[in-house]
């Protein structure tokens, strides 16, 4: 794959990430959201986007960054999964970005925990190291029996 | 797919629906020729269409058949059992093959020519050729006496050449479609070619379509006013539009359920060629009666029971329906019936499946109970037939073995329940040994829209389905204190004679506050009564806040494990509100689930009341010796909780303080067997005793006891004389010799004493 790829950039914890922006439905500003009590804390609630019911994720208790508050003015990335769409809240949404593949690199060896295996890699086209997100690695944590199992408290 | 492909396929499962329930028919009336005329037509369009599109081999098949039905039709042939069955073969490959063209596969490969032969034969009246179907082969076994009534199988040896096909211009609408709504195809039968082409299309009316598009068109004019409205500002004409949508959007859902409703005839259709073929696999005569096939049920819930409603059927021909001879011995005739009825009542469906069979044996059910571990000799004993009966429900009690063999309606009847409840509908049975059963079923109308109540809790607002309500109780102020009770940490609330167990929506969902409100001293409680199966119990919430329709949204897959919800919607506001789940939220109770279950089919009438018996609610206590009491419920004021420490002594005699008085305790063993004092009474090492306070004539008693095992609704049978004052008779609860409490006269000798 030759081809430049282009990742909508998000920083969380003062860390940049970005995601394949073909995966991108759309991105929101803080949302109305409803918590669902007893589900697994990576799930911070549910929002009402134009009618349809989204499950919006805790990017952040996902990558091991600690808890969104549920009050926060966090935004919503909305992703398309084949379950329909799906948000995960990050602090910021920044720019789209044009990344040369040949600019990847694996991860770093130092990368510890959970936030290992939800990064495809990084890239250094832009100023900063941005973190590529495996969106997928992340839809597969959230899914039961790994985490929504057990209630939170 | 080739849209003439499409629209073949359609054509041709309809017309094979149809098909199979007319051969069906034609086998109680041989004679008519309306039937045989209308048949032939199905076969006759599914022959041409097959051949002006190329699939060759239906046309084969389709070809044999006609020629068959056409000797049928011009009395050159009479109808027998076989050919019936040949013609059923003939649908069953028809049906595979259009599977196959659907799936892309085309015709698939197969081979077709021992079914043609098999059709060909019966033109001539030949004996069959032995076939593979195990249902021939039971048909060649069970009814020689249907061979004797066929032609003799000289008869006519040389067939004659097919006849001349019917004009061409033959129109394939079949006579059955007249109604409004023509139901849309069903698919195939188990297995073969499962069309879920069928399953995504469906036929509306074309009148009910105009009328949804004049509401549209409505809808769109209210539109057009309302966006005036946000220019012009005028109070008046906004109050009216909002009206005029309101008006036009509940008729418009109204209209569009419509078209999702589908006669429950879909299955209903099925079932007769279930039962016969079923029935001549067993070698049983069973004929089937439906009656309210027009009864209309959503689209989805017409899928979801489906498969519950087969098996029962399944069930009651193969269990049920006892074979001929036997039936003939009991004095009943010999062919079975079943019975299939469907009819609306109070916004539900109701489908009964009953036959007049055999009936379930409760014996044997105990026996087998015993023999699985399921309850001790003393417990089966003491069930009920109907708690016997409702075994069949429970999980386990279907796998296979000869439990099925000997009772029947074991196989998976737990699943049908499972099905049956998780669209929100119930099951119920109901038997007789030796005259049959019915198995009632209660099936809500569709699942989309629902009413439900608003509630509060913790800030949040959840929403609880109409059906689970049961009603709502608000207390207030010294009412609280009357009616909140914690019985062995359990809260309970005294409820019309009974204790209703009690759930706080806060605690089970860890939202807001953490202690109980009975502890909290709060000024006003909300309780919800939730019915989930047979348990009923009350749910505290904050805030009750309205009734109102909401459209039930599913939750994400990852949510699903969460038993106390059972989906989301969207709220007026735009807000998400979770919609709960009774039968989850009852998992959460703290009340032992054992007896509650059990107390559950206690609640179902049980015949053998002894006259001397009492009738009521009891509360089912042990003393810290294990001995057990029962004491009416309806003559307990309160139960209390006290500290050791609290305990007083005046003339040698343990009180408490209580409410401005000293209230005298007494321990129910020390003072049953005749000793006053009750040293017990202080020892306890928990520090604190549970009390049950009763009042008459002014005065009030407290007798201590160790725990509340359950709470009782039944007779209780009189299985002894009381042995000693205080109490009124002996009886046996739950396998334990058990003392009924006289507490007035408890209170009366204790009175006098202190």
């Amino acid at each position: 794959m030759n081809d430049t790829l282009l990742l909508c950039t998000f920083t969380l914890d003062d860390r940049l990430f970005g995601v394949d922006v073909r995966r991108v439905q759309e991105v929101l500003r803080r949302q109305d959201m409803t918590r669902v009590p007893l589900a697994s804390r990576f799930i911070r609630g549910l929002i009402n986007l134009r009618g349809q019911i989204v499950m919006a994720i805790d990017l952040r208790c996902c990558l091991d960054l600690g808890e969104t508050p549920i009050d926060s003015d966090a935004m919503h990335l909305v992703l398309r999964t084949d379950d329909g769409s799906l948000s995960f809240l990050v602090d910021r949404i920044h720019d789209v970005v044009v990344v040369e593949p040949s600019t990847f690199e694996p991860p770093p060896s130092n990368l510890q925990g959970e936030m290992r295996t939800m990064i495809l890699g990084s890239y250094s086209d832009v100023d900063r190291l941005l973190l590529a997100l495996d969106a997928d690695a992340v839809l597969t944590m959230i899914d039961p029996p790994a985490g929504a199992a057990a209630p939170t408290h | 797919m080739d849209e003439f492909v499409k629209e073949y396929l359609v054509e041709c499962l309809e017309g094979l629906a149809l098909l199979e329930e007319q051969l069906l028919e034609l086998e109680h009336d041989p004679k008519s020729q309306k039937i045989l005329s209308s048949i032939f037509r199905v076969v006759h369009s599914i022959k041409g269409s097959s051949g002006f599109l190329g699939f060759p081999q239906m046309a084969a098949i389709a070809h044999e058949g006609e020629d068959l039905l056409g000797r049928l039709r011009d009395g050159r042939l009479d109808l027998n059992d076989r050919i019936v069955s040949g013609l059923l073969a003939m649908v069953d490959a028809m049906r595979s093959i259009l599977g196959s063209i659907e799936s892309g596969r085309g015709e698939g490969e197969r081979d077709d020519a021992a079914l043609i032969d098999r059709l060909h034969r019966l033109q001539t009246g030949y004996v069959e050729t032995p076939e593979p179907p195990a249902i021939s082969a039971a048909l060649e076994r069970i009814e020689p006496e249907a061979t004797s009534s066929a032609p003799a199988p000289a008869a006519p040896p040389p067939p004659p050449p097919a006849p001349a096909a019917p004009p061409a211009s033959v129109s394939p609408e079949h006579p059955a479609s007249g109604s409004a709504v023509i139901p849309a195809a069903t698919e195939a039968p188990e297995g073969a070619g499962a069309s879920a082409l069928a399953d995504t299309t469906i036929r509306v009316d074309v009148g009910l379509l105009d009328k949804l598009m004049n509401l549209v068109g409505e809808l769109v004019l209210a539109r057009n006013q309302i966006l005036r409205c946000s220019i012009v500002r005028d109070e008046a004409l906004f109050q009216a539009c909002s009206q005029r949508l309101n008006l036009i959007t509940t008729e418009l859902q109204e209209g569009m359920m419509k078209t999702r409703m589908q006669p429950i005839r879909n299955i209903f259709s099925k079932l007769p060629r279930v039962v016969r073929d079923l029935a001549l696999t067993c070698g049983k005569q069973a004929r089937l009666m439906i009656e309210g096939e027009e009864t209309e049920l959503d689209k989805t819930i017409i899928e979801a029971i489906k498969d519950p409603i087969t098996h029962i059927v399944r069930n009651s021909v193969d269990h049920g329906i006892e074979a001929p001879k036997i039936r003939a011995e009991r004095g009943k005739p010999e062919e079975g019936t079943l019975r299939m009825r469907a009819y609306h009542e109070g916004g539900m469906v109701n489908i009964e499946v009953s036959d007049d069979g055999g009936g379930i044996d409760p014996a044997r059910i105990r026996r087998k109970a015993i023999e699985r571990g399921w309850l001790s000799d003393e417990q089966a004993a003491r069930w009920t037939d109907r708690e016997l009966l409702n075994l069949i429900f429970r999980p386990g009690f279907s796998t296979a073995d000869a439990l099925t063999m000997v009772s029947g309606r074991g196989v998976g009847m737990d699943v049908v329940k499972n099905r049956v409840e998780s669209i929100g509908g119930s099951v119920d049975l109901h038997s007789r040994l030796g005259e049959g059963t019915i198995i009632k079923m209660k099936i809500p109308l569709t699942l989309t829209i629902i009413n439900a109540l608003i509630v509060s809790a913790g800030g949040d607002r959840f929403a609880i389905p109409q059906v689970n309500l049961v009603e709502l109780i608000r207390l207030e102020g010294e009412a609280i204190r009357q009616g909140l009770a914690a019985v062995h940490g359990a809260p309970v609330c005294r409820y019309r004679g009974r204790l209703l167990p009690l759930v706080d929506l806060n605690l089970v969902l860890g939202v807001g506050r953490r202690e109980e409100r009975v502890d909290v001293g709060e000024r006003r409680v909300n309780i919800v009564v939730l019915q989930a199966d047979e348990l009923r119990f009350g749910l505290v919430v904050d805030r009750i806040d309205d009734a109102q329709e909401i459209v039930v949204r599913p939750l994400a897959r990852q949510l699903k494990g969460i038993a106390c919800f059972a989906g989301a919607t969207i709220m007026g506001d735009g807000r998400i509100a979770l919609i709960l789940d009774a039968f989850g939220l009852a998992k959460a109770l703290t009340v032992e689930s054992a007896p509650t279950e059990r107390r559950g089919i206690l609640e179902g009438e049980s015949s053998e009341a002894t006259p001397k018996g009492d009738r009521g609610t009891f509360l089912l206590l042990r003393d810290r010796t294990e001995a057990q009491y029962a004491v009416p419920l309806e003559e307990v004021a309160r139960l209390e909780s006290f500290g050791t420490d609290s305990v007083e002594w005046v003339a040698a005699r343990p009180v408490v303080q209580y409410r401005g008085t000293l209230l005298p305790l007494v321990d129910v063993a020390e003072w049953l067997a005749g000793r006053g004092g009750s040293d017990s009474i202080a020892s306890d090492e928990r520090g604190s005793m549970n009390v049950i306070i009763h009042e008459s004539s002014g005065r009030r008693v407290g007798l201590v006891f160790d725990r509340v095992l359950d709470i009782l609704d039944q007779d209780l049978d009189v299985r002894g004389e009381a042995g000693r004052p205080g109490v009124r008779f002996t009886a046996a609860v739950q396998g334990h010799a058990t003392e009924i409490l006289d507490l007035t006269e408890i209170a009366r000798v204790v009175g006098v004493r202190s």
